[in-house]
């Protein structure tokens, strides 16, 4: 579990290029939405099996996009408040240790 | 949990499934209704043994090594924040990354079987984002296998390769194995009426599988410097799981 800490100038290489990776697409591809690839295999099942209906439908859905992306919103801003007060908590800790 | 209340959960979700009649619906994972109930019950009784191990080795983990509670919380949430990301991909298609690579090299594959399943439920729930009836498939594919494969190449590289290449392809390649079995699983469901299952193999792995590729490399990298990070911060912790020996 021990390796050497990366050089900054290594994790900024790094952090671009995982912002590249979701731009590029953005850039490169043009006539598309970007729609769920589920909705793409749903849309595949009905070509394939075209007399299937699904049996069960989910028990709370939300009723349009906009109240989709705040759940999605909601769920990245809980789990990234955990995570920063996990630093926030550790970097208190190390400061406490160093005094 | 006790026994009845697990048993009281199960028998007022089947309820809830007889009230509800079916329609379309679309979500990431395995949509809701979309597995044949035989299908869903198969992968239902495959996941439970790697659950009933999972919640032991969580309780053995929490009772051994009280102090890493708080990074488990955080491995939780890194999956939790990077299941809601839906990203482009070259497919012109979006998907998004599953965080458990992370969590499978913290804490084992077990243990991430369970934190893993916790993500999916929710989203099963409140986003209807994958099913509840396709709960065992997902948590197959995101919980069991990923992890699985995380932990298998980071056993198997750790020391030999350098720890950042490590790191890097036992997130990756944990989050494009997710999608190729969620594929696998559609098309053993879904077989093609003139090519079989190989040519739904194909038509569903293209869809899934190929979208992932660039979204498995974002994940590696991310977890390399998650990873990064936790070394400053969090020496102690990773200290205690190593020492401990992070068994699978």
């Amino acid at each position: 579990m021990n390796a050497q800490p990366l050089s900054w100038p290594v994790v900024m290489i790094l952090s671009l290029i995982v912002v590249a990776l979701a731009v590029a697409p953005l850039l490169l591809i043009r006539d598309t939405e970007f729609g769920g690839a589920d909705a793409a295999a749903a849309q595949a099942i009905t070509e394939v099996n075209p007399d299937y209906t699904p049996w069960v439908v989910p028990l709370f859905e939300p009723p349009g996009s906009e109240t989709e992306s705040l759940l999605f919103a909601l769920q990245a801003g809980l789990g990234a408040g955990v995570i920063g007060y996990f630093f926030g908590w550790q970097h208190g800790r190390r400061q406490q240790r160093d005094r | 949990m006790k026994r009845w209340q697990r048993w009281l959960i199960v028998s007022v979700g089947a309820v809830l499934f007889l009230v509800f009649e079916a329609r379309p619906a679309y979500a990431m994972h395995i949509m809701e209704g979309f597995l044949p109930p035989l299908w869903a019950l198969f992968w239902f009784v495959v996941v439970i043994p790697f659950w009933v191990i999972g919640v032991r080795r969580l309780r053995a983990l929490i009772s051994d090594t009280p102090e890493v509670r708080l990074l488990l919380g955080f491995a939780a949430a890194f999956t939790f924040v990077l299941s809601a990301l839906k990203l482009p991909s070259v497919t012109g298609s979006s998907s998004h990354p599953t965080g458990t690579g992370l969590g499978a090299i913290l804490f084992g594959p077990w243990v991430m079987s369970i934190l893993g399943s916790i993500v999916l439920l929710f989203q099963a729930l409140l986003i209807a984002h994958g099913g509840l009836t396709t709960l065992g498939a997902n948590a197959f594919s995101m919980a069991v296998v990923g992890p699985w494969v995380a932990w298998l190449i980071w056993r198997s590289l750790n020391g030999r390769a350098p720890f950042w290449v490590t790191v890097f392809l036992a997130a990756a390649l944990a989050d494009l194995t997710t999608y190729v079995v969620t594929a696998l699983q559609l098309a053993l469901a879904h077989p093609d009426p003139v090519g079989g299952i190989g040519a739904s193999i194909i038509k569903f792995g293209a869809i899934f599988a190929v979208t992932q590729i660039p979204l498995a490399i974002s994940e590696g990298v991310l977890t390399v410097l998650i990873m990064n990070a936790l070394q400053t911060n969090a020496k102690a912790e990773l200290e205690a799981l190593a020492v401990k020996g992070i068994r699978p």
